[in-house]
Formats: structure tokens, sequence, C-alpha cells
């Protein structure tokens, strides 16, 4: 048993905070050799922000941090690197361009006396270990040619035999099939077996249970529970997540919330078998006016290529769309617009321009339709005023650059440019990520008058309680496939998150 | 009303931060006083009416080329086919004109108005080429380009061989090198192209979509707008207003021959980056070009005026343009700092 041993690493007591809010507090934590410890936790719980704090990417906090019984403070990731620990981070960070061997061992290449790269070497190598791991790929293939899945796998391969001591995995699982996942689970198990600590971060409470001997659950940037695996369960697991009682601002979803009738009005967009790559598997449902869809998944779960694709960004490799019973091929983004789609991505950065005043931003979308030739500029920010008025914009200035506003009024601002005149379907991704209560409130109501008005709305969110809130209609999405869908029957956070 | 908006409320534009913004504005206007003071101080044939005149016209041509260069800018791209383009069409106008007998071209004489909406059409689809070449295949514009720069010379060297043409329409010969009471009619051109240009990019809705796309291409698709015929309009643009600022030159030079634009691919450019139009896109205008044209124009002019090595000058003219160039990037960092 790993517990009668003295841990690898030990945290005592770790506070930290971003700028007055704090994102752990209190934290302890243990890691064994030869121990995977599983943690989970709701997005902004504070598991990646501890995971950060062992890899040496934060540097400042409070609180005690043990190695091998040794007080340290690390002062980089090289610091961090040095005493063994090695972390794949959520977002993928290869070199595409770069051949897979190259891949394997970036900022590490096997070299002669002259300094020179050892090529066939290095193939050679490369070819081993991945093949150790089941990945039977040419180790000089360009990586970027690869699919994501086998990309995610490389990188993740790189880490594991780094002969790093402690391996930190977050969300290493969401762009994997299931074969994959599971040669992940056998490489973790070996790994385990030669001594190797390994912290696996997953929203896949399934795969936690099934893969570490240890479960620690984060809730508020506290640590609420631990566990042997194999003496709790799922329910449980979700059940600590969320937190009993709720908090006293925010309703939290944990009761059951009866979904309406479905909607029998006309139907707005029909998607038909939709696939793309390794992203989306045979995606059908439909969208109907005065209704609001809810597609809710986890990380990585295909939602973005999915809205790109009703917005005309991206090319799905088949299936059909049809706006209204008229079949669509959107080749871009104008083609999607003059249908009557409206996309809101949930990147501020990609939809705003930000040395632009609020006006301008809000008049892009509709200056065809109110300007044969020349602009009117004064007829512009009447519009604009008025949205301000009605999404109760701060400051409401409409000449302001829109960099000198907040996030959450940004988010109003990149609605506000489809109300003018609304489109027939808005989709909405991530509509109130990172947003204050009031911010939230507001644009929950923003959308309720949107679908009494009669448009068809989807949301797609990686946050059950923003799908919950606006939902008439809920499609669970999982590994890019369409795996449940909830109408007429009463959902909650747990039924959601025991469906994904 | 949420906290986080109260804050925001707060955040006030006080005089500093205005300066800042507006630095890629005053920054060439400074040094443009500064030239012209110097130049007057240094040389008492500097400051005369009569040079003003030559100032003027020395600028026109590449004041015609700058006005198509300056939307290409604005949208964070490049031109530099622009010369290659301006050459060649000044040659074919010159090729479909009947030409003295000892002019050793075998060309294709025709009516003063065929050969000058012929030449037209010649630069606008070069321009297409460029336009199809960036938006359809994805090319960047800055290769693009520079593969139609060879192309144009290519087609400019095959219609003259070698040779020097002379004649040009009657009215290229009256735009290019006539004057209407006393002002050349090449300057008044000029200004009606940077005057058209101006209200095509400030009061239209084309204006409007070229500084979005330049502003943030990837908002702009966001927004629904179609981007691709945006920046390829720019480009056909850009081939059109080089086509015309090329006719006028060769009639202005009084002659048509290979690689007769050369230098004003780089004075091009340099007057809208100069001027404070930002290599990164979004930023600037015509209003810029005009003082970048003047920057360079006085300080081409000054450079003879006060009797300094000719070898020198190029040398000088490298290092203001890099220091321009230094401006010109920082400008944009303090205005993103100001705009955070």
């Amino acid at each position: 048993m790993p517990e009668l041993r003295s841990p690898i690493l030990e945290l005592q007591g770790i506070t930290k905070s971003f700028g007055g809010v704090e994102a752990l507090r209190g934290v302890d934590f243990a890691l064994y050799p030869g121990e995977i410890h599983g943690l989970v936790g709701e997005n902004g719980a504070g598991k990646s922000t501890l995971m950060k704090i062992i890899a040496g990417v934060h540097t400042e906090f409070s609180g005690r941090f043990l190695i091998d019984g040794a007080e340290t403070h690390f002062r980089s990731a090289r610091d961090a690197h040095a005493a063994g620990i090695a972390m794949v981070h959520q977002e993928l960070s290869v070199a595409p361009d770069l051949t897979v061997a190259e891949n394997v061992f970036l900022g590490n290449q096997p070299t002669n006396a002259l300094g020179l790269v050892q090529w066939r070497r290095m193939a050679r190598e490369a070819g081993e270990q991945l093949a150790r791991f089941g990945i039977d790929v040419d180790p000089m293939s360009r990586l970027g040619d690869l699919p994501i899945g086998l990309q995610q796998l490389i990188e993740i391969a790189r880490v594991l035999f780094s002969g790093a001591r402690i391996v930190i995995l977050d969300e290493p699982t969401s762009a994997l099939s299931p074969p994959e996942v599971e040669r992940l689970f056998a490489t973790l198990r070996r790994l385990r077996e030669e001594g190797t600590s390994i912290v696996f971060i997953s929203h896949f409470i399934e795969d936690i249970l099934h893969v570490s001997d240890t479960v620690t659950v984060f809730r508020n940037g506290r640590k609420v529970a631990e566990a042997a695996s194999s003496a709790t369960t799922k329910g449980a697991l979700i059940e600590a997540m969320i937190g009993r009682g709720g908090e006293a601002l925010e309703h939290s979803y944990t009761d059951d919330l009866m979904l309406p009738q479905p909607s029998a009005s006309q139907v707005v967009l029909k998607v038909d078998q939709l696939s793309l790559s390794r992203s989306l598997k045979d995606i059908s449902f439909e969208a109907r006016a005065g209704e609001v869809l809810g597609i809710y998944g986890f990380m990585g779960c295909g939602q973005q290529e999915l809205s790109r694709i009703l917005f005309g960004k991206l090319k799905p490799d088949a299936g059909t769309l049809a706006v209204e019973g008229k079949p669509k091929t959107f080749a871009s983004t104008a083609a999607a617009r003059r249908a009557g789609v409206a996309l809101v991505p949930e990147s501020r950065r990609d939809m705003l321009f930000h040395q632009e005043p609020v006006y301008k931003n809000i008049s892009i979308s509709i200056l065809d339709r109110i300007s044969a030739l020349l602009l009117k500029p004064a007829q512009e920010r009447d519009i604009a005023k008025r949205q301000v008025e009605q999404l109760q914009i701060r400051p409401p200035v409409v000449g302001l650059d829109l960099g000198m506003l907040s996030g959450g009024n940004q988010q109003k601002v990149a609605l506000a440019k489809w109300l003018t005149y609304p489109p027939k379907l808005l989709v909405l991704c991530e509509p109130t990520r990172g947003m204050d209560v009031g911010a939230k409130n507001d644009v929950i109501n923003i959308v309720r008058d949107l679908r009494a008005k009669g448009l068809a709305i989807i949301v797609l969110s990686t946050e059950p309680e923003t799908v919950l809130s606006l939902a008439d209609r809920i499609l669970v999405l999982k590994r890019g496939a369409m795996v449940r869908e909830f109408k007429n029957e009463p959902v909650s956070k747990d039924r959601l998150l025991e469906a994904a | 009303m949420s906290s986080e908006t109260a804050l925001a409320g707060q955040r006030t534009r006080g005089l500093a931060p205005f300066l800042r913004s507006q630095m890629r504005n005053i920054a060439p206007f400074l040094t443009l006083i500064f030239l012209s003071a110097f130049f007057a101080f240094a040389s008492p044939s500097f400051a005369t009416l009569d040079n003003l005149g030559n100032i003027l016209t020395q600028v026109s041509v590449t004041g015609i080329i700058a006005v198509g260069l300056t939307f290409v800018i604005l949208c964070a791209e490049i031109d530099l086919s622009i010369a290659s383009i301006a050459n060649v069409t000044g040659i074919a106008v010159a090729y479909f004109t009947l030409q003295e007998s000892y002019v050793n071209i075998a060309n294709i004489p025709l009516p003063g108005a065929v050969a000058i909406i012929l030449s037209i059409l010649l630069c606008a689809l070069l321009g297409l080429v460029n336009a199809l070449g960036l938006t359809v295949i994805g090319i960047p514009s800055f290769i693009m380009t520079l593969a139609m720069m060879q192309i144009a010379a290519g087609i400019s060297a095959l219609l003259v061989r070698g040779q020097i043409a002379y004649k040009v329409p009657s009215l290229i010969t009256t735009l290019g090198s006539g004057s209407v009471s006393g002002i050349p009619w090449i300057v008044i051109v000029a200004a009606i192209m940077l005057l058209g240009g101006h209200l095509v990019l400030t009061y239209t809705r084309f204006g409007r979509y070229v500084y979005m796309v330049g502003g943030n291409r990837e908002a702009a698709d966001y927004a629904g707008l179609n981007v691709k015929l945006i920046l390829g309009a720019v480009m056909v643009i850009s081939a059109v207003c080089s086509g015309i600022g090329g006719m006028l030159g060769v009639a202005h030079f009084g002659s048509a021959q290979q690689n007769e634009f050369d230098t004003y691919l780089l004075d091009s450019i340099a007057a809208v980056v100069v001027g404070g139009t930002s290599l990164f896109g979004g930023r600037g205008g015509i209003g810029n070009t005009i003082v970048g044209l003047f920057v360079l124009g006085v300080l081409n002019n000054g450079l003879d005026h006060v009797n300094i090595d000719s070898f020198l000058k190029i040398l000088i003219r490298g290092l203001i343009l890099l220091a321009a160039l230094v401006i010109n990037v920082y400008a944009q960092r303090l205005r993103e700092k100001t705009a955070e």
C-alpha cells in the first residue's frame, strides 16, 4: 500500500490568490511514489492552479512545499523540471511543423561530439518509445499531418518518457478515442509499476475511477474530499464536486429542473449526419423558432467545431445543413450571415475590434442594411445607443474605444451587433463565461427576450449552469458524438455530468 | 448594474493617453515641420513658391501610386508589384499609340481612348491576378506581388524589347506634362485621386470595411464580412492606381522604357509608412500618406538644395525610413497599451 510509504511530494496549507481572488485556500495535498492520483472539480475549482504551482508555473503562493520531505521553493518551471516534475498542459503544445521524432525529443535532442543532431538515433529511439506506447507512426513524418488525438498522445508520450518522477496530466483524454484512452491507461499503469507518480486531472469521472488509486475533489479552491478510488462512486464524487445546499448567490441547479414540452414551431435549422474528421461524428439535430437549444459537453467535445460549421468558418467532411428547409452549404461567414445565421464566439479577442469605438463594433454586421454606399454615422450611433441602453452596457458612451470596456460589457457588445436586425438563428458559445452574477443575469434576460421574439437560439457551453439556465432542450456531446437528449423531463447538474 | 461594469466607467481619458494614441499622426507631422525648417534655414532657394511647385510635381506620381497602396497597407497586406505595374501600364499605353518612324517597336497603334482603356484593363487584370492569388489560393501578398513584380516587368520587356517609345495619347500627354493656369495637371490629378481615396476610406461602407478588416481580420470574418472580397478589391484598386500613375509618369518623363519606375516602389511604401499608416493594418489613412509624401518630397528636394554628396542622399533616405518604421511599430505598441 502506497500510504505506508512517505510521500514524494507534500503540500501543506497552500493558498494562492489572483488579484485579491483566492483560487486556493489552505489546500493540503500528498503524492506517493508509484501512485496515480486523480483530481476532479468544476472549472475554476483550483485543480489547474494547484498543478501549476507543483510544476513551477506559479511561483508566488503561501504554504509549505516539500519534495522527499525537504522544503523546496521553485523559482521557475525549469526548477521543477530539474526536480523531476513534468506536466502535460490542457492545451496542445506541440510543434506541428517538426517531425514526430523532433517533438518527442523537443529541447532534448541527442547530439554527437560536434553538437550535431543524431537524426538516426533520434528517429530510432523515438520509434521505440512510441511503440512501447502502442503508437505506430513513422518518426520522421510531420507531426501536424497526424490526427489531433495522435498528436496529443505523442505529446503525452514525450512527457511520460522524459524520465520524470512526477507526471501531471491535465485533461489528457479530451481528444482521444476510447481505444487510445485504454492505451494511455495501460501505459500509465506500467509507469506506476516502475515507480512513477502520476497526477491525473479529468472531467471524465469514469476515467478517473478506472485508472487512479486515490481521488481528490476540489470545490471553490478547497479540497473537499479525498478517497481511495475503490471506495467511492461517480455519484458521490459529483455530489462532492457540486456541493449540496448550493451557493447563496447563484442558483446552483443541483435540484431537478423540469424542461418544457418540446416546441412544435417551425424548424429553423436542420443538421443531418454532420461529421468533421475526428472532432464530430454523425451529429443530427433540429433548432426551432422560439426555442433555446442547449448543447453541453466537456472541453474538446466538439462544440467549438460545431459552432464554426454552423457559421461557415469550417467546412464539414460530411453531412448537410438546411435553414428553413432549404439546404445550405456555407462557403463563407458572409454566406451564413446572409442566410440569417449569427454567431457569438467564446473568445472576445476574435470577435471584436478593440481599437474601434463601441458604435462601430455594433454596426459592423448591419452596415449593408443601413447604408448602400455612404456611411450614416448619425444613424449608426442612434442604433448603437438603443442597443447600449437595452443591454445596459456600461459606460453608456458609444464613442468610447471598445478596449476601455470591461470583459462582461464587451461580451454584451458582441451580442448587440446581431440584435438590431435579429437573425433567424443565433449561435452563442459560452455566452456568460467570465461574467459576474449581475452581467450573467443580464445576458440570460436578453436571451429570453430574443426567444420570445421567435429566434432559434443555440447555446453551447462547457458550464452546466449556463446551459441549464437558458435551454429548453439540451443535447449532450461527448467526444464528438451526440450521446443524450434531454427534453420534457427533469434535468440537473448531476444528470448532465452523468451523461457527459 | 454589475460590479465589474462600475469599474470601467471610472477610467477616464487624460491628455497623455490621447497624445500617446495620436503619436502616429503627430510624429510624421513634426518630422515634416522639422525638415522644412532645416532646409529653409540651410538654403535660401528652398523656401520659395517656385520650389513648392517643384516639390508638388515631384511627388505627384508617387502620390497617385500611394493612394492604392494605402488601401492595401490598411488591410495589413503589401503590394510589391506597384512599380512594375506602373511601368507596364505606361509602356502599354505607348505601345497602343502610333510612334515616330525612328522608334523600332512592332507596336499596335489604336485610337487614344481605346489605348487608355486597354491599358487600364491591363493593370486591373494584373491586380485581379494578385487578388486571386492572395484570396483564392492563399499566397501571402508579399510573395504573390513579388511574383507579379517579375511578371509585369517581363511583359514590359516583351513589349518594348529594349527600345524606347515616346508618344502617348494626347489626353495622357496633357495630364502628365501639361498645365492649366500655371498648375501642372499631374498635381491636380494626384490631388483629386488622394481626395477620392480619402472620401472612399472615410465616408463609404467599403472604406469602413477596409479599416475593420485591417484592424482585426478574424473579428471581421466573425462579423460576417466578405473578407476575401475586400482584400481582393484593395489589390485591384492598388494596381489601377499604379497603372494611372504609370501612364501619367510616362508622359511626364517624356518616354516609356524598361525599369523606368523602379525607385517608385520604395518611395510609395515609404510615403505610406512614414506618414504613419500602421503596417499592422487598421490605422492611418490618406491624410497620413499626404504627410508622408511631403516628408519624402521635402527630403529629396531639400538635399538637392544643400549641396550634399549625392551618394550620401541614398543613405540618409534609408535612415529616415528606418526611423519611420521604428516610430510606426512603437506607436502601435503604445496604442495597444492605452487600449488595454
